[in-house]
């Protein structure tokens, strides 16, 4: 495989210009964006962010992240999964899959990709490299999705603010959950997919 | 065509530099393995694939490129009805509750969620309008003269806002938040959740422009003015030399 980087050639991150002979700090003479040949500090960088996420997966999970206070004196605590156990049990099971995999399997899915991805780039491995690169893309789509149970409480603590009926807070857990989505995001766009490229052709170059 | 590209000068740059950094014409490297490929002439909405990895190299932009701005500015008319009329009306015992999108941000930040709220505040509110003013400016702008000020920032502020675009995410969100409140009280949707409904779809069809090809958009133009030094066409030629001799 004939690579940019072994060519000598800087592709531009933003305008996708080809540069020869970039020195340390030189800026695309189109966009004038920062050259680099890979993202900067990429594993240590998705390492940390993903490391953090997996940290807030749990508060995000096991504290509330919705206070229903319906009658004076009564309260309800939602949890992501009762929220969708609420949804199945009331017979609304098309959203029930829907909030069930966009809040629990997308960022489950995000954190186990990620993690396996970052195993197999320092263990350069070239193990189903083609597979690798299609699971990072679809990481990169579906990351956004996760997004949806922030919204939905956002709008809830929103729209029921009728006192002394039905009022609806948000839970601390909505900040944690927030923060894994916001997380694991950053964590696949600081993440290069080029890297496992380069480790693969490394340890073939050095098994020859 | 496009190996005719040269070097340009570029004011803030200094000529030393140009001459150390040299554009490599008429290729492309791949973003998700870093192959190389020869840069095709796309056909109308032709896409090219990287044959190592099947990442997106590069999609035909040409006739996408027209429809853009029109959409664009239909986007930000849908956006605006989006963000002054209340989403929901709510009613339970003969009281009733409403809120716009900006009325959730403000409930969430008094509730002493400053963070959350600003986050919902941005992806919901905040870049989806910075996204559509700067892209409508930076259109008409080269469209009237061919080039504008602060091209190179917003372009990248595009590119790099994108993903933080979640108007298609709160729209789901705001249908799953219905449909919670329905077995609950009498919920009646407002205008802006069908604006917001068109938007996303107008958005969709927005955001699948590449802001990359406006770069394009504005060189042609600016090939006029640049003649080709006796210097730079020597560099493309060796570039040629390069793609013949590397490429498989």
């Amino acid at each position: 495989m004939k690579t940019a980087a072994r060519l000598g050639i800087v592709s531009c991150h933003h305008c996708a210009t080809l540069w020869k002979g970039v020195k340390a700090h030189d800026r695309c003479g189109h966009c004038g964006a920062r050259l680099y040949l890979r993202k900067p500090g990429s594993l240590n960088r998705t390492w940390a962010l993903v490391i953090a996420a997996c940290i807030m997966y749990f508060p995000a999970n096991l504290l509330p992240v919705m206070i229903t206070a319906s009658f004076p004196g009564e309260e309800q605590q939602d949890t992501i999964m009762s929220g969708i156990i609420y949804f199945w049990a009331s017979g609304s099971w098309v959203l029930a899959s829907i909030v069930f995999i966009a809040s629990f399997l997308v960022p489950l899915f995000k954190l186990t990709v990620m993690i396996l991805l970052l195993i197999m780039v320092q263990r350069r491995s070239s193990w189903r490299l083609q597979q690798r690169a299609l699971l990072y893309r679809v990481v990169e789509v579906i990351g956004r999705w996760s997004m949806l149970d922030v919204f939905v409480v956002s709008l809830l603590t929103g729209l029921v603010q009728i006192q002394g009926f039905a009022t609806v807070y948000a839970g601390e857990g909505i900040v944690a959950f927030a923060a894994v989505v916001v997380l694991t995001m950053l964590a696949s766009i600081s993440f290069d997919p080029r890297l496992m490229w380069d480790a693969a052709e490394q340890e073939r170059g050095k098994s020859v | 065509m496009l190996s005719l590209r040269s070097i340009y000068e570029k004011p803030f740059k200094s000529i030393f530099s140009e001459l150390i950094m040299q554009e490599v014409p008429g290729l492309i490297a791949c973003e998700g393995c870093d192959a190389i490929h020869r840069r095709l002439a796309l056909d109308h909405n032709e896409i090219a694939l990287c044959s190592c990895c099947g990442a997106e190299l590069e999609r035909d932009m040409s006739s996408h490129g027209r429809r853009v701005l029109p959409l664009t500015i239909a986007s930000l008319v849908m956006y605006i009805i989006a963000n002054v009329f209340p989403i929901a009306e709510m009613e339970l015992h003969g009281l009733s509750s409403r809120t716009t999108i900006i009325g959730a941000v403000a409930s969430l930040n008094a509730q002493g969620m400053p963070l959350i709220a600003f986050l919902v505040l941005a992806t919901t509110i905040l870049f989806p309008l910075v996204q559509l003013v700067s892209l409508i400016y930076l259109l008409v702008s080269i469209n009237a003269t061919g080039h504008s000020f602060g091209l190179n920032l917003l372009v990248r502020m595009i590119q790099t806002l994108r993903p933080w675009v979640m108007a298609e995410v709160f729209l789901l969100g705001v249908i799953v938040a219905f449909v919670k409140l329905t077995s609950m009280a009498t919920v009646l949707p407002g205008v802006a959740l069908w604006a917001l409904g068109i938007l996303t779809l107008l958005l969709a069809s927005v955001f699948s422009f590449n802001p990359r090809y406006i770069w394009r958009m504005a060189l042609p133009k600016n090939r006029g003015k640049k003649i080709i030094s006796a210097n730079s066409a020597g560099a493309a030629q060796s570039t040629q030399k390069t793609v013949e001799a590397e490429i498989p």
